[in-house]
């Protein structure tokens, strides 16, 4: 016998070890649920972790109202075969409510609004801890990222005063009114997402796969043509065969040009890649440090 | 870049560094050979280079995570990396070289197997190379990699290369590390980091890669001492399961097996192992860091911060524990402070009793005239609990052998400890 675990072994080791500390040191935990890859992935886990009990945190999904069809429809399915609750969070609820105000202009999107949505939400709940798919290869300012991650009072983080981490003693202590984002799969990178949703046969949303769809190419990327699309002058749509490799708000998330139509080509299709997944993210290429801007504040 | 193989193992390792000793050139090169930067990624290194008006990429710019530390060009906290080659995934925890941040070395040593100790060709073993080979020392990295950088600016000679190896080896005797590797190196240049150096040819070691991925790292965990902190008590209260109590837990230590004889502590009740389970199914063998839960042939009272072991090897019940502290907080320690400690999946009260001495870092001289623990001082400590722990020394186990101290009052980690 040989006293080894492969990576994706440790890598679910040490994400049920997490989930589970979350689980007892905890009174309101909560699932950050999107429908993307991740967030499958980490949904899978905490059913794993606490079998045969039934599954301990309610799913949130926020919901900028432009999402994928394909994307809720999923959603819906999900949490009738993990038997987990849903709680929907809307923007456009904190629209209507004067929280927020929608952004106008050419680049105008609901990505920044959700983050007011959220922070409503975990209030409104009560949640101490909220578990998420974040993973430290996605973004610079991730990969600073604690697995227990403090959130102070008004839901923000302090990037330079982090609690230190070590061993595998989490620290979840905290004041009434703050929280913690929790995020197990922080040491996953894309391709071990893809390789476990392959190994666990898991169902994800169809157009992470190869399919026809009517584009405009803008910023470098594919966006998809939908209900809220705006065209700018110049621009034409096309069809293209085309794949997302990650699913986020309609109105942002490009997709990629692809022929990937089942998940060893897209593990193939990653392997070979010469860009970042998140490359295609409009939200992201707001500047260098983007992602930090939006994390300090509350954002997942 | 990655390959679609998914049986390679995982390896964690630490490297410190500061600003001149090459350690970010070396990373980026790392990663860069490998195929693990993306294209987005280099285009951003290489306009942020450009508009710092530097002449060439600069990849330390790769690494660094935070607006602050882009801004003063050094690494502040510790940052983690991935990068895959089709043998084995590799974590890196990149930390600051400097005195003032020995914590962050501290937190990136926690939970490495190697550590990559850099040393620049032209200057021999420096104040902060001791200083990155002590941590890995005190934290038990099992493996360490000495790599002699920068041979590309003494003419990649083989007698400045061995005479850096003989004074480390020296040096390196105080130190309990059992395994230790050398590389000469030029980060720079790429030579004998993923391929082999046409100008060293006296030297016919491995290349660094080669060695990362080729490390026997399997033995690193302790597979003898038979150690499960509870975590949590799994009880689905459903039909199908109606009486299931699952012991869930990650594996600290041994090998467990169904029909094993265990011993539950600190109650001391004995019972043996019905089952190992997982979502998958049931386990025969369980070993570390597997997280699974166990059902026992017994009905036994067991809750969250028990230890399942074996009757015949049993960890420490103690109440005074001594420990090599780390001090992380602003304010320096209260001689005789009250804290919350925190070990394995147990809370408990802690009072410092007595501070036996600082260690200084740089020279591992005892100092037991100054007792001022202040941030990022290491020193020996005694702390009396409010109730017996189960607890291995460090060197025999590093998770059941491990302690952090919290502020009370922040709620914040203030320290971390290895139990003598």
């Amino acid at each position: 016998m040989n006293y080894n675990l492969d990576h994706l072994k440790e890598l679910e080791s040490e994400a049920i070890y997490i989930l589970r500390e979350t689980a007892a040191q905890f009174e309101r935990p909560a699932l950050l649920f999107s429908g993307g890859k991740d967030s499958i992935a980490v949904a899978h886990l905490a059913r794993k972790a606490f079998y045969p009990a039934k599954f301990p945190f309610p799913l949130v999904h926020v919901d900028t109202g432009h999402n994928f069809p394909e994307t809720i429809a999923f959603r819906d399915a999900i949490v009738v075969s993990l038997g987990a609750n849903l709680i929907v969070a809307s923007v456009q609820e904190s629209i209507d409510k004067g929280r927020v105000r929608e952004e106008s202009g050419k680049n105008a999107s609901r990505n920044a609004l959700q983050t007011v949505t959220l922070l409503d939400t975990i209030e409104e709940y009560s949640f101490d801890a909220c578990i998420g798919g974040a993973r430290r290869d996605e973004d610079k300012a991730r990969a600073k990222e604690r697995f227990f991650s403090h959130r102070d009072d008004f839901g923000q983080w302090d990037p330079k005063n982090q609690r230190p981490e070590l061993w595998n003693i989490l620290n979840g202590k905290h004041n009434q009114g703050e929280h913690f984002r929790v995020f197990p799969i922080s040491n996953w990178t894309e391709m071990d997402v893809w390789q476990y949703i392959l190994k666990e046969n898991l169902e994800i949303p169809t157009i992470y796969f190869s399919h026809q769809r009517e584009v405009i190419y803008r910023d470098r990327s594919y966006l998809p043509i939908s209900e809220f699309s705006n065209l700018r002058e110049g621009e034409k749509s096309e069809n293209k065969i085309v794949r997302f490799r990650t699913l986020g708000d309609i109105t942002i998330t490009g997709a990629i040009e692809s022929e990937a139509s089942t998940l060893e080509q897209i593990i193939e299709e990653v392997s070979s890649v010469r860009q970042t997944e998140r490359g295609n993210r409009a939200d992201d290429k707001r500047g260098d440090a983007a992602m930090e801007d939006r994390k300090k504040q509350g954002y997942f | 870049m990655e390959t679609i193989k998914d049986t390679t193992d995982l390896l964690r390792f630490t490297t410190a560094g500061s600003v001149d000793d090459g350690k970010s050139t070396l990373i980026g090169r790392l990663l860069y050979d490998s195929k693990t930067i993306f294209e987005d990624q280099l285009e951003q290194v290489k306009e942020a280079s450009n508009r710092k008006g530097l002449g060439h990429i600069d990849l330390s710019l790769l690494t660094d995570g935070l607006r602050s530390e882009r801004e003063q060009g050094i690494t502040i906290d510790v940052a983690y990396r991935y990068f895959a080659t089709p043998k084995r995934k590799f974590i890196i925890a990149d930390t600051p070289g400097h005195v003032q941040y020995t914590r962050n070395m501290v937190t990136g040593a926690s939970t490495a197997n190697l550590a990559l100790i850099l040393i620049d060709a032209r200057k021999g073993i420096l104040e902060q190379t001791s200083r990155h080979s002590f941590i890995a020392s005190l934290l038990k990295i099992p493996h360490l990699i000495v790599c002699i950088n920068k041979m590309d600016l003494v003419d990649y000679s083989k007698d400045s290369y061995d005479k850096i190896v003989e004074s480390y080896k020296t040096f390196a005797s105080k130190l309990e590390v059992q395994d230790i590797h050398f590389v000469p190196i030029s980060a720079l240049h790429g030579d004998n980091i993923v391929n082999r150096s046409e100008v060293m040819n006296w030297y016919q070691g491995s290349t660094l890669l080669n060695l990362l991925e080729t490390v026997h790292i399997a033995s690193d965990h302790n597979h003898v001492d038979c150690r499960m902190p509870i975590q949590y008590v799994i009880r689905p209260h459903s039909d199908e399961f109606h009486d299931y109590r699952g012991y869930a837990g990650r594996i600290a230590g041994g090998v467990f097996k169904p029909g094993d004889d265990i011993v539950v502590l600190p109650s001391g009740f004995e019972s043996k192992i019905k089952s190992i389970d997982s979502f998958d199914g049931s386990i025969s063998e369980a070993f570390a860091p597997m997280s699974v839960s166990i059902t026992l042939e017994d009905d036994i009272d067991i809750s969250r911060g028990d230890m399942i072991a074996r009757p015949h090897n049993q960890p420490q019940n103690v109440q005074e524990i001594e420990v090599m502290l780390c001090w992380f907080d602003n304010a320096k320690l209260n001689p005789s402070g009250k804290f919350l400690l925190k070990h394995t999946s147990n809370d408990v009260r802690a009072v410092v009793k007595d501070i036996r001495y600082k260690l200084d870092i740089n020279t591992l001289h005892r100092n037991e005239e100054d007792l001022e623990v202040n941030m990022n001082d290491i020193a020996r400590v005694r702390l009396r609990l409010a109730k017996p722990v189960l607890v291995d020394t460090y060197s025999k186990n590093r998770i059941t052998g491990s302690i952090i101290l919290i502020d009370e009052g922040s709620n914040n980690a203030v320290a971390a400890g290895m139990i003598v």
